[in-house]
């Protein structure tokens, strides 16, 4: 019996030491794409940083983009649209993403917008609200106003519903509103498709989705902010307060690999995948 | 002939440890994915902090904790009275003809998805919830009345197996001392089979605990201490299953360090399970 044991927990530790010894020689990526661009003649490589919110888009992009061009190499690092804008100012980066408007000091970059990000607030159609401003909408996610008939709706209590933590949506819209805290009675739901259910089947409740997303379904209300409906016209001129741009910022004026990506995401083809992902195109 | 013993004693061996390999490199990734944030927290800090917004770095999974117990209790109040009832009604009452019905339609609730127990719930048991209590409808309580139905299974296949190995001599015993059937039931068969039935509360109440999908779909997910059975609420499997998918850096470590908890959680329920006395009677 003592033998097995004893049997048992060696085997268990030459696997372990051999899988370790796997990890180990696995060597480090970014030193491999450097190593290759030097000594590939017809391999280019290219470095993007930025808004973690454009990195995924970023990411679908390159991995079509790649089907076209299979020697490139992108590297899509997420550090935050400050850093992604940063970076392409220092030159660090060939790309920088931002999910925000430049500021005037930032104005030097060369910017293309790639989407448009836009936020539907819903509601249920039973629902008699159709207007809400900014600041009521961050009250109410904030737990400041807890029943409709504040904002002219119903007698009834509101049923917050939001998306969870880490959420790209989620991190758009506290953004865009101001909100600092979400009240933590709030519904949590995982995905846009949850959060469109749980709105469809309770009179009053409130959620939030991208507008690509929500745009078709009848069964919801896409309510106005600060007067402004939500459709593609109010959304592209920015009177649509809940959305943002998607941009792809260089220093100079782009060349090669970066000037090719960049001019395939506005292509037509870049922009169906930009539509796939529900954001809105930026050449209408 | 003894060589070829010997090798396939090795090749059994050797499928053992990979099982037990399974578990321990499990555990070693959870805890060195997660430990970090538990360290930098404070356990205590972790364990009873009561705010939870890791994108801001605040990590307390109280509510969580509680939210899982308060889940896997009510669960419990409704399967449990119920898996023991039907355990019993297979074991000493029913019928032949009535057993091959209710036997394949126990065997099929265990093994139906659970994504689709969270679709029942969602649709049907939230809205009941909602129309008759006017509120959100995603609660404890809708969480318990699924997770009650869910534990069903365990709950009856390892009752009734131990009511079914209780000597026929006891019950024959007591019904010849003139106790009624009833009588033999609850005094002598039961009592008798008190070890097998807490074993399979134990592993119901693992199951309740462990249960993700259904739970995410069901009770709401807030991040608050929930304040009655109405309330909307976040399990430690809720927490890791919905945030997953977007989480990354310090997040996600802590996610892998309220898997830590769980594993902690689900642990003592295993020892707890291995301190009851096999044999029937003791």
């Amino acid at each position: 019996m003592r033998k097995s044991i004893k049997n048992l927990l060696s085997l268990i530790l030459v696997i372990i030491v051999a899988l370790s010894g796997c990890s180990g020689q696995a060597g480090n990526p970014e030193q491999k794409s450097e190593k290759e661009q030097i000594v590939g003649t017809e391999k280019q490589s290219i470095l993007i940083n930025g808004s973690t919110s454009v990195q995924p888009l970023a990411e679908e992009l390159a991995a079509a983009y790649k089907e076209i061009n299979p020697n490139a190499i992108i590297d899509i690092q997420s550090g935050g649209s400050g850093v992604g804008i940063k970076s392409a100012m220092d030159g660090v980066v060939d790309i920088g993403m931002s999910s925000r408007e430049l500021k005037t000091d930032e104005k030097t970059l060369k910017e293309f917008k790639i989407a448009t990000d836009g936020i539907a607030v819903i509601l249920n159609s039973q629902n008699p609200v159709n207007d809400l401003t900014l600041e009521q909408l961050r009250q109410i996610y904030a737990g400041e106003i807890t029943n409709w008939k504040e904002v002219g709706g119903n007698d009834a209590a509101i049923i917050v519903v939001t998306r969870e933590e880490g959420s790209g949506t989620r991190g758009a819209f506290t953004e865009l509103t101001g909100l600092e805290l979400v009240l933590s009675s709030a519904i949590t739901q995982g995905s846009t498709g949850a959060v469109m259910t749980t709105i469809t089947s309770d009179a009053n409740s409130i959620g939030y989705a991208s507008y690509g997303s929500v745009k078709d379904n009848a069964n919801l209300k896409l309510i106005s902010i600060d007067g402004a409906a939500c459709n593609e016209e109010n959304i592209y001129a920015g009177n649509y307060k809940i959305s943002r741009p998607f941009l792809m910022v260089t220093k100079e004026e782009p060349t090669g690999l970066a000037k090719d990506f960049i001019d395939f995401i506005l292509s037509d083809k870049g922009q169906q995948i930009v539509e796939e992902n529900n954001y809105l195109k930026t050449n209408k | 002939m003894i060589f070829r013993e010997k090798i396939v004693e090795k090749i059994l061996l050797f499928c053992a440890g990979i099982a037990v390999l399974g578990v321990a490199i499990i555990g070693i990734f959870i805890f060195r994915e997660g430990w970090p944030v538990i360290s930098n927290t404070g356990i205590i800090g972790f364990v009873l902090g009561k705010d939870w917004a890791p994108t801001q770095g605040i990590y307390g999974i109280f509510p969580m904790i509680l939210g899982s117990m308060y889940v896997t209790l009510g669960a419990l109040m409704i399967g449990v009275p119920i898996g023991i009832g039907c355990a019993v009604y297979l074991a000493e009452i029913a019928s032949q003809r009535l057993s091959t019905i209710i036997k394949p339609g126990i065997e099929l609730l265990a093994g139906i998805p659970s994504v689709i127990y969270g679709l029942y719930g969602m649709t049907v048991i939230v809205p009941i919830i909602r129309d008759l209590f006017n509120n959100q409808g995603f609660s404890v309580l809708a969480g318990s009345i699924v997770l009650g139905i869910m534990i069903l299974p365990t709950i009856i296949n390892i009752s009734k197996d131990s009511i079914e190995a209780v000597p026929k001599e006891y019950k024959e015993g007591s019904l010849a001392l003139g106790s009624s059937h009833w009588q033999a039931i609850i005094k002598v068969v039961l009592p008798a089979a008190r070890s097998g039935i807490i074993s399979s509360i134990i592993l119901g109440m693992g199951r309740a605990i462990g249960e993700t999908m259904a739970v995410i779909m069901i009770t709401g997910n807030s991040t608050l201490i929930p304040e009655s059975i109405l309330s909307p609420v976040r399990t430690l499997t809720g927490n890791i299953g919905i945030e997953m998918g977007y989480a990354s850096g310090e997040h996600q470590k802590a996610l892998f360090a309220t898997g830590i908890v769980l594993f902690v959680f689900i642990m003592v329920l295993n020892l707890l399970a291995k301190l009851i006395p096999n044999k029937v009677g003791e």
